[in-house]
């Protein structure tokens, strides 16, 4: 499914757009001008990448620091022990749109607990 | 270096482990531990694991497929180190022999004296703790909490969740003020109030009440508080009872420089049992946080591999997280160096707020509730400003 997310000119360069998928998804412009789209939430528990920091093409989760790979998901450091899923980016006429994946997320215990109808 | 061992298999010990290999260590590598479990994660005992939402397979420190061509002696306490002879001496009798050491034997709760032998009291810090409180809680009933930091908060706030009648007894006037300074550790220990938590604070406990279970706490202003179920949380201690007599430096935790560096060659110290020099401070502080035992053990390793010949950077200022009432608690820095408090975003009241401690107009520490984006921008500058 190809979603449109938002203009590359209203996404400034070292910052983050979080989509309202379920999961959510965010997409991140870098310093050095790429874009790219991964699962907003960490693997480790339910923190938003979105509001992490940042680095080349890696952002730090801001509760616990665990690092993802924004070209692979692959994490680099605990907490954190999976890697996120990545998303297709398209950018066209300006506009950014991501192509969700089709695999499995990796979703914190305490999420998927609450999507499998579970305790919070 | 042939044989590098490492005292202490949790998360100090790990992340050394895991830097020996990736530092290029390929020699012997002995992992000492004296509780029988791999390494685990300690934060969710006070909080998931506790309230049931996530099992022991999930605390684990180890990823799946992950293989460290280490020995792991696991359930043998450590006795002494023998530096003359390079050795490791065992509970069991057995020695290990080795020309690198690490240690990383953190830290046990503190406990109430006279409470021993009588049943519903309990302390929380290793995985045996959790489980023995989880199944008690699991029964509900009225539990006081002795200690108003942040473990004795997260096991109120959890239990609260869980059904409890809860009280939280505080020796100091004010909760957390050690940590997070008078006015904002009012504003975080509010917390308990918000949610129909009693905290009585300014008041000594005396001692407990009962035959073979603990029926009150009684207190020093003469008050009784009933209580079936009592968790002690006043701090924790440094493990370093099995170094006596090896010649190290010991205050306080076991004595480093700013890179880990014992006062004993080819020894270094990680973790909640490390006393590290703080460069920016000018002086030693021993930081029992997550984060610290997690990251410091990188650069003690590097010193160890050098043979001490490696120049010691500045650490970043420690920085911890606390999960009390569905708040999320974030702390970096240090809140005893600041002369002022200003809250910049959202509102104390609301428990939702980002506060920036300065001194002389300088930023050293950060606190935020619920703000983990400005809270994470913050605490990146306070790294950058004064290292
Ligand atoms: C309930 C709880 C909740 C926490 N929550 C948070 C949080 O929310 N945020 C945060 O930042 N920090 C938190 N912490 C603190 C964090 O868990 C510690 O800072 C961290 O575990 C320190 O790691 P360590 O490896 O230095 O020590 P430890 O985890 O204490 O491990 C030391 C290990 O060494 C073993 N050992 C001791 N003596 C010997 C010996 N003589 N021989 C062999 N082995 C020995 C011990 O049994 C233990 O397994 C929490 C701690 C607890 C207990
Ligand atoms: S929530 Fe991301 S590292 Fe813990």
């Amino acid at each position: 499914m190809m979603i449109p997310a938002c203009r590359l000119a209203d996404l400034p360069r070292g910052e983050a757009f979080r989509l309202d998928t379920d999961p959510p998804v965010s997409v991140f412009h870098t310093d050095d001008g790429e874009v790219y789209a991964i699962d907003d939430t960490c693997t480790h528990q339910d923190a938003s990448l979105a509001d992490g920091w940042l680095e080349g093409c890696e952002v730090e989760c801001p509760l616990h620091a665990s690092k993802f790979d924004l070209r692979t998901g692959a994490v680099d450091s605990p907490p954190a022990k999976l890697p996120v899923r990545t998303h297709e980016v398209v950018v066209e006429d300006g506009m950014i749109y991501v192509r969700l994946s089709t695999d499995a997320p990796n979703l914190p215990p305490c999420i998927s607990a609450r999507l499998a109808g579970g305790p919070a | 270096m042939r044989t590098v061992a490492v005292v202490g298999a949790s998360l100090a010990g790990l992340s050394a482990a895991r830097s020996l290999r990736k530092q290029g260590f390929d020699g012997r590598l002995v992992v000492i531990g004296d509780e029988p479990h791999r390494p685990y994660d300690r934060p969710p005992l006070s909080k998931e694991f506790l309230a049931g939402t996530l099992g022991e397979a999930e605390l684990a420190l180890e990823t799946e497929d992950e293989d460290l061509a280490a020995e792991w002696l696991l359930g043998t306490r450590a006795t002494g180190l023998d530096h003359t002879a390079r050795a490791v001496r065992l509970a069991d009798g057995r020695e290990v022999r080795a020309d690198g050491f690490v240690i990383a034997t953190g830290a046990v709760a503190r406990a109430l004296p006279g409470s021993d032998g009588l049943a519903g009291v309990h302390t929380l810090r290793t995985l045996d703790d959790a489980r023995a409180l989880r199944d008690e809680l699991a029964r509900g009933g009225r539990l006081v909490v002795i200690g108003g930091g942040f473990i004795g908060a997260e096991v109120a706030s959890t239990a609260y969740a869980l059904g409890l009648d809860v009280t939280v007894v505080e020796a100091a006037a004010t909760p957390l003020a050690g940590p997070l300074g008078a006015t904002m550790g009012a504003v975080v220990s509010g917390l308990h109030a918000d949610h129909g938590v009693r905290l009585l604070c300014g008041v000594g406990v005396k001692g407990l009440s009962g035959e073979h279970r603990v029926d009150a706490v009684l207190l020093e202003d003469g008050r009784s508080v009933p209580a079936n179920i009592v968790v002690v949380g006043v701090g924790a201690r440094p493990c370093v009872e099995w170094l006596a007599g090896s010649g190290i430096a010991l205050d306080n935790g076991v004595k480093c420089g700013a890179d880990g560096r014992t006062s004993l060659a080819g020894v270094v110290a990680v973790g909640d049992c490390a006393n590290w020099y703080d460069p920016r401070a000018g002086h030693h502080r021993r930081v029992e946080h997550w984060t610290g035992a997690r990251e410091r053990p990188e650069a003690a390793v590097a010193t160890l591999l050098a043979g001490g010949a490696v120049e010691p950077g500045v650490p970043r200022p420690p920085y911890f997280w606390s999960d009390q009432y569905g708040v999320r608690i974030q702390f970096a820095g240090h809140a005893g160096e600041a002369d002022s408090v200003t809250v910049e975003a959202g509102a104390a009241d609301d428990r939702d707020v980002l506060a920036v401690y300065r001194r002389a107009g300088r930023p050293v520490a950060v606190l935020g509730m619920n703000q983990p984006r400005l809270f994470m921008r913050v605490r990146k500058e306070l790294a950058a400003a004064t290292s």
